[in-house]
């Protein structure tokens, strides 16, 4: 891989141009009379229809980072770490199905912009509140960073950023960086709202004519599925155990199973998932979206799948320093197998397939501080107009913090939070999703459930080594499950865990009647609906009565 | 802060439907949609049904082709899920500016 592919980068210059004009355009899309609201700027005035929930969250949740870790991970290590990917994004729809529903609804009544908005309201507790927004904040971070190695690892292959000096080699990321944060600022949700119409159908027509025409070229699907065997079958150099898994053995079951599921559940506790989800214009938007949002499973299959044909094609991934990286294999294979000019439609899909959720989880992470932080603890009597303020700001400082993370820091250290995020993130569920349903669970149970979940995990985490890699900490995401004594997901063990220490906590203080705090909420708010009025939040003084419109 | 709503002590008059109870719903309607919805959690949770690589589909190994057809599956099944759902428990209007106000109730 010596010098730039002219063609592939033209193409992946106009295409980046074309959806940076269409981001500062976004502002004028269903303009609001004030942009200056966090429901208007962060939430994109709470207005968006089925279709348009579909691209948003569909751009939203399969990440530019999915697209190349998922490929990468069934290229290196095989269906267990890569796969599982498809079971996870198919239990995901019947469980959002199930509770984000109530949680719009409820977030529609008292204008909650995000799940620590909500357990404020519904257990009156400030702590908790803190703690799932904190969480929150903490989890979208990296995930912002690593939409950045999604963009690099484009840019790395068309044979930019290899220059010796740090100016050449990081100014092409800073510049799309840049971009971005100046329409985000400008636009809002709108934004990646209009540019993931454009990320989609460049994402799905790449993956098609991928699946379609590569099979051909490498022998046909027989050849491919055999390279792939023989290379997971392959005892690696390292342990002498083999490459990776073909399909699951019988020990692997129980890993697959809880790689599938956790991630399922952790999903939708992303502040980025909850800001799509509620900038849903009514309460079924959302379930609706649950029975077409498989769309992007099956191709994140295919995409999946690509990883294999890697395999079968010989491909290479050797980066600009010269060392292998298996992230690199999807662009890489773009590279080697399609003509230059649709090399470049490919890396455009991937370098703005990481636009889109960047901006989500920066307006979401945004969101998140200004209202649990900023409102909560700083300046509780700001106006609405200070709070887009400082999320506009926030929104800018996030990115910021990511591209510093990337480009200072070892991508490994963007990785290994990543995992962390996901676990962490899980931690979250009890008081965000059974406080939906219920109020028995006691606000310091959930906290303090929350703490042993957050601690344990991350103890697990840190505790994984990866020999093959060489590395001593944070090597995986899978741990023994005690009492099973299988491998399994650490996040789905500390959630157990979590979920044990909050009902026993509950039961403890119950009996010794401690405070429950003040509930805001009122059965029917779960199911209100779009044509619902909202609820009128009072300042001064309590018990008066709220004046009517 | 006082983000708290009031009124919502307030009794209502004669038919004011109290909005702090859960609408009604047909139980068993939500207990069928509850069904379809976990059928696709079990079915892939249960990776011991599915993880071999016979019998194969045009050179797809079973574990492949068997969790892209779930794909289809439980789009269908979280489809008609939502049909049901929308049946066993139709929409009951809030009324008033604040919840369990009643001075906006509407007969």
């Amino acid at each position: 891989m010596s010098g730039v592919d002219g063609v592939a980068l033209a193409v992946l210059t106009v295409l980046f141009l074309l959806v940076t004009v269409m981001g500062f355009l976004a502002t004028r899309w269903r303009r609001p009379t004030s942009m200056e609201s966090l429901d208007e700027w962060g939430l994109g005035g709470r207005s968006f229809g089925t279709w348009i929930t579909w691209f948003l969250l569909g751009g939203d949740l399969y990440t530019a980072y999915t697209f190349v870790a998922v490929p990468a991970a069934m290229f290196a290590a095989g269906a267990v770490s890569g796969f599982f990917a498809v079971p996870y994004t198919i239990v995901l729809y019947p469980i959002i199905f199930v509770f984000m529903a109530r949680l719009w609804s409820v977030s529609h009544r008292h204008g909650y912009v995000t799940t620590a908005d909500f357990v404020r309201g519904r257990f009156g507790s400030r702590g908790l509140s803190l703690a799932v927004a904190v969480t929150g904040f903490l989890a979208t971070m990296p995930y912002i960073a690593l939409q950045l190695v999604g963009i690099q690892a484009v840019l790395e292959v068309v044979g930019l950023g290899g220059g010796s000096n740090i100016i050449a080699k990081d100014a092409p990321l800073f510049i799309a960086f840049a971009l971005l944060a100046a329409y985000t600022y400008s636009s809002g949700l709108r934004a990646p709202a209009v540019i993931a119409f454009v990320k989609d159908f460049l994402i799905y027509l790449v993956i098609i004519v991928a699946i379609v025409y590569l099979p051909s070229k490498f022998g046909g699907w027989d050849a491919i599925f055999s390279a792939a065997e023989q290379k997971m079958a392959t005892p690696n150099p390292t342990d002498g155990k083999p490459t990776g898994a073909f399909v699951p053995g019988a020990q692997a079951h129980w890993a697959y199973a809880t790689l599938g599921l956790g991630s399922a559940l952790a999903l939708f506790m992303y502040p980025h998932s909850v800001t799509a989800s509620l900038s849903a214009k009514d309460r079924n938007t959302i379930r609706r979206n649950a029975s077409i949002l498989p769309a992007y499973s099956f191709v994140l299959g295919l995409l999946a799948l690509l990883g294999w044909v890697a395999i079968a094609a010989g491909t290479k991934p050797i980066g600009l320093d010269g060392k292998p990286n298996a992230q690199l294999v999807i662009p890489q294979l773009f590279e080697d197998s399609f003509p230059s000019w649709f090399a470049g439609v490919a890396f455009a899909a991937i370098a703005i397939g990481a636009l889109v959720p960047a901006a989500i989880m920066s307006i979401a992470a945004a969101n998140t501080f200004t209202r649990n932080i900023y409102k909560e603890w700083l300046k509780p009597d700001a106006t609405p107009q200070q709070e887009a303020k400082v999320s506009k700001l926030v929104s800018l400082l996030v990115k910021a913090f990511a591209l510093v993370f990337v480009l200072a820091l070892d991508k490994q250290n963007a990785i290994n939070f990543q995992l962390l995020g996901g676990i962490w993130i899980l931690q979250t569920f009890p008081a965000v999703v059974l406080g939906l349903y219920t109020r028995w669970l006691h606000r310091w149970a959930l906290t303090a459930g929350w703490a042993v979940g957050m601690v344990y995990g991350t103890w697990q985490a840190w505790q994984v080594a990866n020999p093959r890699a060489g590395i001593n900490h944070f090597g995986g995401s899978l741990s023994e499950i005690p009492f099973i004594g299988q491998m399994g997901y650490i996040a789905v063990t500390a959630f157990a865990l979590n979920l044990v220490v909050a009902v026993l906590g509950t039961f403890v203080l119950r009996a010794a009647k401690a405070p429950e705090g003040e509930d805001e909420t009122i059965r029917g708010d779960y199911f209100a609906d779009a044509g619902d009025p909202r609820v009128q939040k009072v300042l001064q003084p309590l018990h008066q009565e709220t004046p009517n419109p | 802060m006082s983000n708290v709503h009031t009124g919502h002590d307030g009794e209502g008059g004669a038919g004011a439907v109290d909005h702090d109870t859960v609408p009604p719903a047909n139980k068993k309607l939500l207990a069928v949609a509850g069904v379809l919805l976990a059928l696709p959690v079990v079915a892939l949770l249960w990776v011991g049904s599915y993880s071999r690589v016979e019998p194969r589909l045009w050179g797809f190994p079973f574990f492949i082709w068997y969790q892209f057809l779930w794909v289809f599956l439980c789009s269908a099944l979280t489809y008609t899920a939502y049909r049901i759902v929308l049946r066993a428990r139709p929409h009951r209007a809030m009324t008033g500016p604040s919840a369990g106000d009643r001075t906006g109730e509407q007969a």
